[in-house]
């Protein structure tokens, strides 16, 4: 059973400090983008993270890729702490694990040839000579649907959508197992935002992929996704399989956000009914006291404000389902 | 009836825009023609470059000269061909009758006045308000788009604001003269979802409030059969397909937007099923071909659609597509949502 998970992160915290002054600076407080969350992805499945601008689902990111520092906590790849390794050890890790990108304008070196950028891993890496190397890419480019004599070609001579592409080749270069996908369709047109989506899926049977999919668009997550975490200002407040979230979700933000998507059908749209979450996301430097979410929720009570929910498990089915919410299930008048 | 005629707030004929490059002409809107009913929502959707947000630019003639110039067509808003207005008639439209809710809320402000400032302003030029009457009446707008404390926020900057609250003063700034067409081009796309839910609403209630005409330009599907009543759906500068929402949703005739409908991600999708995006990538708007434009990266072409480009019929009442196979997707002897 542990040995499903191929990654495990265990109260997981980073807080960014905050401080002012020029020379002599004073700390002044902190940000608390993750705040104590745990979560294991279980090999070839997606995990899917949602949660609005700033909630910190990209910091998690970045903290299990190490390339922000973690406040506390430990990610458990493949039994091992990422945390505890020594650069060298990283370093060599770091080949299971590979990023892609939201931005494909701005995640390639406008200076580098498309063969260059997918070559650079191996280069990086040490792997294979020159002759392999340019026939590896050329199989890369042809796994992620470009054409493989476009090997020379720049990145502006592609449009965005291809682009991803080059960053997915560029991802699976060193054959990773664990893939963390930061947003990586939200800057596409919807028609080739199911383009890649499509090619996600396929690379994930082919090469037996396990996704870290990062996104704020729920029904994106909800689509490509086995499980889903709901994030909200730097907690995890639901954890459940994505079809139990969507059907029988516990934490009133959850349904505020499930109910904030509109669905392209308007015969189901008129007979709706929407929970508008009043408000914005409070500050995550002065976050508000106990339940997180309490401002603006429309359940909340005294305890709320007071104390903080436990992410506890509410299963009905078998299935794990996890709510942090002193009130979970209850439905929103 | 005469009725139907003067139901009729706007009217966009064959509207030509294009942009003079040193790589060529880009045809970027290339003949759209519709017309917008009073207190209808009409959404227009398509992908980046379709030509949707330089539609809503050329009603309001805010296309920057001299890279772009309207080369064609008419706007007729109340009797008179916008095309035609100099810039003082202009300047009494902008912000009055026709006014515009800006994607990026983030820019569209004015970083060093203060917000009510901002909101005044409108008034005080369009009304002639005093500045006293003026500060009253934006304080009114300033509470029914929904500003907490908005008696303390009259006097903050835009970048005290979120991006939500932001988007607000500006829906506030673009119904300060009740104007008779409010045109949003992708009001809430820099937005959260659940900001952009509350945004909507807002926008929603106060056309009913104000019974003014919404144009809406999305790329966001469900925005549409959420808050639109008519539909145009643009590809590479010209509408394709231009019906009601129904219509479009659950009945498209065109290619390009059966193709749309199955490649969104569906929150009620029953299990995981496979898009099926539409192939190939829009082209490039220079030089483009006689033919039909989606010819590239459509299923169904026939020898027609190779020579001249399909002009938009009415194949059923209300029902406008720009495709020679129309007719057969609406028949039934093409399948649509099959494979």
């Amino acid at each position: 059973m542990e040995n499903n998970k191929l990654l495990e992160v265990k109260n997981l915290k980073k807080y960014f400090s905050l401080r002012s002054g020029f020379l002599f600076q004073k700390f002044t407080g902190s940000v608390k983008a993750v705040d104590d969350i745990s979560f294991y992805i279980k090999r070839g499945e997606t995990f899917g993270l949602v949660g609005e601008t700033g909630c910190g689902k990209t910091t998690v990111a970045r903290v299990i890729l190490r390339l922000v520092q973690q406040t506390s906590g430990e990610a458990i790849y493949n039994g091992v702490n990422l945390f505890k390794l020594n650069s060298r050890e990283m370093f060599k890790i770091r080949r299971e694990i590979q990023v892609i990108f939201q931005d494909p304008y701005a995640s390639l070196s406008p200076r580098m040839t498309v063969g260059d950028i997918i070559n650079e891993p191996f280069e990086i890496h040490k792997i294979g000579d020159k002759r392999k190397r340019i026939k590896k890419v050329k199989e890369l480019l042809r796994v992620v649907g470009l054409n493989p004599e476009h090997i020379h070609r720049y990145p502006h001579e592609f449009s965005g959508g291809q682009r991803q592409r080059v960053g997915v080749a560029r991802a699976l270069a060193l054959t990773p197992k664990l893939l963390l996908c930061d947003e990586p369709v939200s800057a596409l047109d919807v028609s080739v935002q199911a383009q890649i989506l499509n090619l996600l899926t396929e690379l994930q049977k082919e090469f037996n992929l396990t996704y870290l999919f990062i996104a704020h668009d729920l029904s994106v997550v909800k689509h490509v996704s086995d499980r889903i975490g709901v994030m909200y200002l730097g907690k995890l407040v639901e954890v459940a399989e994505s079809e139990d979230l969507y059907k029988t979700p516990l934490h009133p933000y959850t349904m505020g956000l499930l109910s904030a998507i509109p669905i392209p059908d308007p015969e189901l749209e008129r007979k709706r009914k929407r929970i508008v979450l009043e408000g914005d996301v409070p500050s995550p430097i002065n976050p508000p006291s106990g339940c997180s979410f309490h401002t603006r929720c429309p359940n909340a009570q005294d305890i709320c404000s007071i104390e903080e929910p436990e992410l506890k498990d509410y299963s009905k089915n078998g299935n794990e389902h996890l709510a942090a919410c002193f009130f979970a299930g209850k439905p929103i008048a | 009836m005469v009725e139907t005629e003067n139901n009729k707030i706007l009217e966009v004929k064959d509207l030509k825009t294009y942009f003079y490059t040193d790589d060529g002409i880009v045809k970027a809107v290339d003949g759209v023609s519709f017309d917008l009913k009073k207190g209808e929502t009409l959404g227009i959707v398509g992908e980046t470059g379709c030509g949707k947000s330089v539609t809503a630019l050329s009603i309001l003639r805010l296309i920057p000269q001299p890279i772009g110039r309207i080369v064609g067509g008419e706007i007729i808003f109340e009797g008179r061909d916008l095309l035609k207005l100099g810039q003082k008639d202009l300047q009494n439209l902008r912000g009055n009758k026709i006014s515009m809710i800006f994607q990026d809320p983030m820019t569209s402000l004015n970083p060093v006045y203060t917000v009510g400032n901002q909101v005044m302003e409108s008034l005080i030029v369009h009304r002639k308000l005093k500045k006293e009457e003026a500060r009253i009446e934006s304080l009114k707008l300033l509470e029914m788009v929904g500003i907490p404390e908005f008696k303390r926020r009259f006097n903050s900057y835009p970048h005290e604001f979120s991006g939500g609250m932001r988007q607000r003063v500006m829906i506030a700034m673009a119904i300060a003269n009740s104007p008779s067409i409010l045109i949003a081009d992708e009001p809430t796309t820099a937005l959260d979802v659940t900001v952009q839910a509350q945004i909507l609403e807002l926008m929603h209630e106060l056309k009913h409030k104000t019974n003014s005409s919404i144009i809406i330009i999305t790329h966001d599907l469900g925005v549409v059969a959420k808050y639109a009543d008519r539909v145009m759906v643009m590809y590479a500068g010209r509408p394709v397909e231009f019906s009601n929402v129904d219509n479009i949703f659950y009945k498209p005739m065109h290619p390009y937007t059966i193709g749309l409908m199955k490649s969104v991600t569906r929150l009620d999708e029953k299990k995981r099923e496979k898009l099926k995006p539409i192939e190939g990538l829009p082209p490039s708007l220079i030089d483009l071909p006689e033919c039909c434009i989606f010819r590239a990266r459509c299923k169904y072409i026939c020898d027609e659609c190779k020579k001249e480009y399909p002009p938009l019929v009415e194949i059923e009442k209300d029902h406008f597509v720009s495709c020679y196979r129309g007719k057969e997707f609406m028949e039934g002897i093409i399948e649509r949502f099959g494979n």
